[in-house]
């Protein structure tokens, strides 16, 4: 036990000491943890054999990463991708497979080795690159979104390769691994459809992927409204990750990719009112898991052989990124990737990747490559990805300003101006805001992490920005210190909260306007300081019952003061309300649920409509009243 | 003599346009005596809340309405101030005198020139004609009236660099209802306020501050 707590404290404060000091050098996180790694692995050795076997363990983070992605993709956005997804991502595979193994032919290596070799670097590393792009808020630029398909495809072409390179084994290695069996590999450890017929093997693989789709899309739902009933958030937790975990063990029993069938899973989620919650579940795994693999790939750097093999390791990693580079450069340009796209996508995925780690322990249990042969591979992978880190930086400072310079059509998304209204979310209630504002001549800047949303917006010419509009340092850039109001309008409910509390606290002066979901959204928005917060449906809802009064016959103005009048009570109701909840205590407030906020406001709604009317005093009522009959007799005297 | 609380109801629907009335609600607003009322920012849907606009009534001496003239008469919302606050019960009729003996009056901008307000003019009446109807609310209601402070061709006063004057004669009345030396009684027969105290209105206000 103690070693386990040993080992963890070795690795978090590695971690934290690196990243943070990498993250503010502007070196990016991936590249902090692989530091982090290299420093408690070769250099420091406090860390030794054991980062192999948690190596195995954080690859789970991918898995976690690639359900995420799911999350992201709707069924509809995927479908829409199948071009680019086999296209691309397809030629990638092939050609740069095609090129490195011609390459180690004429290494003087055996076809079989050559096409392992080729196929190994053939993938780049997804869990680099989508967290990358992600820290660089490079998201949503076309380069980015090119990347992610060949990075998509290629996570489905570990499949067929798993399947492929056991046939590749070379015969004088089987004969040697006959006697000593390896260690098992962790997801070769067991399986549900060894030794079963062709036939049945397919069945099974089909039954599962039927599986996670039907049961993501039935059962999730009353299964998530169940636990969400109970108001436990870690259990909330524990089922998200059940989910992820149960998916990865029948897609590893069946033989399948785990981070493929996770991804499935996610793209099937993708439409479900969970969505949300399940990122923001699932996402501090992914990211402690991920760094624990970066720093385990820092970690497993064999010194020994590096500094026996410098120069050859150095010049197979440079070739090889060169060859992988120029392949996605030639792709580009038959794809119309264009300008910084360009080099972005070419750049981004020059690396190998941890499914290149993967695939190599893979061939050497298969007998397919030597030992030798394979763990200098390995040093080459690690290599690769350890300078991604360094080309994402040659980007951003070298290549990326040279096309801002060049085109100022807001063409990448660098917020190249401040306004003096920030919106936040430029879904169907920010737009309205938006254009209204727009119209009126201020200035706004418009900020949303929906691709798809701002494109369409850009297409009627409305300047907005990719962006998580939560991320400080996205804020910074939209100039949130000399805005003079912020619109929240952003879907996530804790997101609109934690983004109001953190604008409030640093920058007092912004005035902050939040779209609330219900009343116990809009007092948490107001306990966190925003200035103004107004419920999403309040208004079109009370215009529709005003319709449903004037078609019952009502009279128009009538009905126009009926409303007034339910608004104003309403609102001073509600403010009564959020003052009694704000006293509440932490546990108190965590218990009032929305229906129980809704009955007691409607209570006092009723009591001080009862009041009212028993005055006379309802002030519907009250206008115009015209005097009592008679009443002039008393002018005439 | 005791000094007058002055409530000043400013009724403009396009102050975005305006060039002698939001100054001289501006200036109003400035001075500590007057409650100045923006109407149409208070109650830009025209939900006026009767019991406050009532309170406020009760707790000044003096009552003046600032607007244009529109159509002869004031903005829409200043109409609809009086459908709604000049209750039966409050204003008028049983126990309805709560305005009695306060002192009322408007201060107009019109864009029509002086000459043009009287019987052979074109618009054939006079500003104090006009405003009758709220003469008559004013006395039903037990309120003393004052003839109008009016600013004649409004529209141009900017341009013919009228507008210190204006708003000097403006600090001035302010200050005079303030002291109480203005009478409902003298100033009867008076067409417009600007006409019967030319010479207190002219004054230098600095000087005026120092006697």
């Amino acid at each position: 036990m103690t070693i386990y707590f040993v080992q963890a404290f070795i690795y978090l404060v590695a971690a934290v000491i690196a990243v943070p000091l990498a993250k503010k050098l502007g070196l990016g996180s991936v590249l902090g943890y692989l530091i982090a790694g290299v420093v408690i692995g070769p250099i420091t050795g406090i860390v030794g054999q054991e980062t192999v076997t948690i190596q195995h363990f954080a690859e789970f983070g991918v898995v976690m990463m690639l359900f995420l992605v799911g999350l992201e993709l709707e069924p509809k956005m995927l479908w829409q991708m199948r071009n680019r997804l086999l296209g691309l991502g397809g030629l990638q595979v092939v050609i740069t497979t095609a090129v490195t193994a011609g390459i180690a032919l004429i290494l003087k290596q055996p076809w079989t080795v050559a096409l392992a070799i080729g196929l190994v670097f053939s993938l780049s590393s997804t869990a680099i690159v989508l967290q990358t792009f992600n820290e660089k808020g490079l998201s949503k630029t076309e380069g980015s979104k090119n990347a992610f398909s060949v990075l998509l495809m290629q996570d489905i072409a570990v499949i067929p390769m798993l399947a492929f390179i056991p046939m590749l084994a070379l015969p004088e290695l089987v004969d040697a691994a006959q006697h000593a069996k390896s260690a098992a590999e962790h997801h070769e450890e067991l399986s549900l459809v060894a030794g079963l017929p062709t036939w049945a093997y397919a069945l099974a693989i089909l039954g599962s992927i039927s599986g996670v789709i039907i049961l993501g899309h039935f059962l999730s739902r009353p299964l998530f409204h169940y636990v969400a009933s109970s108001g436990l958030r870690e259990i909330f937790v524990a089922t998200a990750l059940l989910l992820v975990v149960g998916i990865a063990a029948l897609m590893s029993l069946v033989g399948l990719s785990p981070a493929l069938g996770t991804f499935l899973a996610g793209v099937v989620l993708a439409n479900s009112e969970f969505r949300h919650e399940l990122e923001s579940n699932i996402e501090p795994f992914k990211g402690l898991l991920l760094g624990l693999f970066f720093i385990t790939v820092g970690a497993g750097i064999n010194f020994a052989i590096l500094s026996e093999n410098m120069l050859l390791i150095i010049t197979l990693t440079l070739s090889v990124m060169l060859i992988k580079a120029s392949v996605l450069w030639l792709l580009a340009v038959i794809f119309k990737i264009k300008n910084s796209d360009r080099w972005l996508f070419s750049l981004s995925l020059a690396q190998a990747g941890e499914f290149g780690f993967v695939l190599l322990s893979f061939t050497m249990q298969n007998n397919v490559i030597p030992d030798p042969i394979a763990s200098l591979l390995q040093l080459v992978v690690a290599l690769s990805m350890f300078l991604t880190p360094l080309l994402f930086i040659v980007f951003e400072k070298v290549i990326l300003p040279r096309y801002q310079a060049k085109s100022n059509q807001g063409e990448y998304d660098t917020i190249d101006e401040e306004g003096c209204v920030i919106i936040a979310g430029i879904g169907r209630f920010g737009q309205i805001v938006n254009r209204l504002l727009v119209a009126n001549g201020v200035k706004t800047i418009v900020l949303d992490h929906e691709a798809g949303q701002v494109e369409n917006l850009r297409k009627v010419n409305v300047k907005s920005y990719f962006g998580d509009a939560t991320r400080p340092d996205l804020l910074h850039t939209a100039g949130i210190e000399h805005a003079r109001l912020l619109v929240i309008a952003i879907d996530n409910k804790e997101e609109a909260k934690e983004l109001t509390h953190y604008v409030k606290k640093n920058f007092p002066q912004v005035k902050v306007l939040a779209r609330a979901f219900d009343k116990g959204h809009s007092y948490e928005l107001k306990a966190a300081g925003a200035d103004y917060t107004v419920n999403e449906t309040y208004h079109s809802a009370l215009e529709l019952s005003g319709e449903a009064m004037t078609s019952l016959g009502f009279h128009p103005f009538a009905v126009e003061h009926k409303k007034t009048t339910f608004a104003q009570t309403e609102s001073s109701a509600s403010e009564l309300l959020f003052d009694k909840w704000k006293h509440g205590s932490e546990g108190e407030r965590f218990d009032l649920d929305y229906r129980k906020l809704f009955i007691e406001l409607e209570e006092s709604i009723k009591q001080a409509m009862a009041v009212d009317r028993a005055d006379k005093h309802s002030s519907d009522e009250r206008g115009w009243t015209p005097p009592p009959k008679g009443y002039e007799s008393k002018f005439e005297e | 003599m005791k000094n007058k609380r002055i409530l000043l109801l400013f009724a403009h629907p396009s102050q975005h346009r305006s060039e002698v009335n939001s100054a001289m609600f501006d200036l109003a607003k400035s001075l500590d005596f007057v409650t100045a009322i923006d109407l149409y920012a208070n109650y830009p849907r025209f939900n006026i809340d009767i019991d406050k606009e009532q309170q406020q009534l009760l707790s000044h001496d003096i009552i003046i309405f600032q607007f244009p003239l529109y159509w002869y008469s004031t903005p829409a919302i200043l109409k609809e101030w009086q459908d709604l606050v000049l209750e039966y019960g409050f204003a008028y009729g049983t126990d309805g005198n709560a305005l009695k003996d306060k002192l009322f009056m408007c201060a107009i901008s019109a864009g029509g020139k002086e000459i043009a307000y009287r019987a052979e003019g074109y618009n054939h009446f006079t500003v104090r004609e006009l405003l009758q109807p709220l003469e008559q609310t004013a006395t039903l209601t037990g309120m003393h009236y004052l003839p109008p402070f009016a600013i004649f061709s409004s529209r141009s006063a900017k341009e013919e660099n009228r507008l210190e004057h204006h708003l000097k004669q403006w600090h001035n009345l302010l200050n005079l209802l303030h002291k109480d030396q203005i009478s409902a009684e003298k100033t009867q027969s008076l067409i417009t306020l600007n006409e019967g105290y030319q010479a207190a209105l002219n004054e230098n206000i600095a000087t005026k501050a120092v006697s």
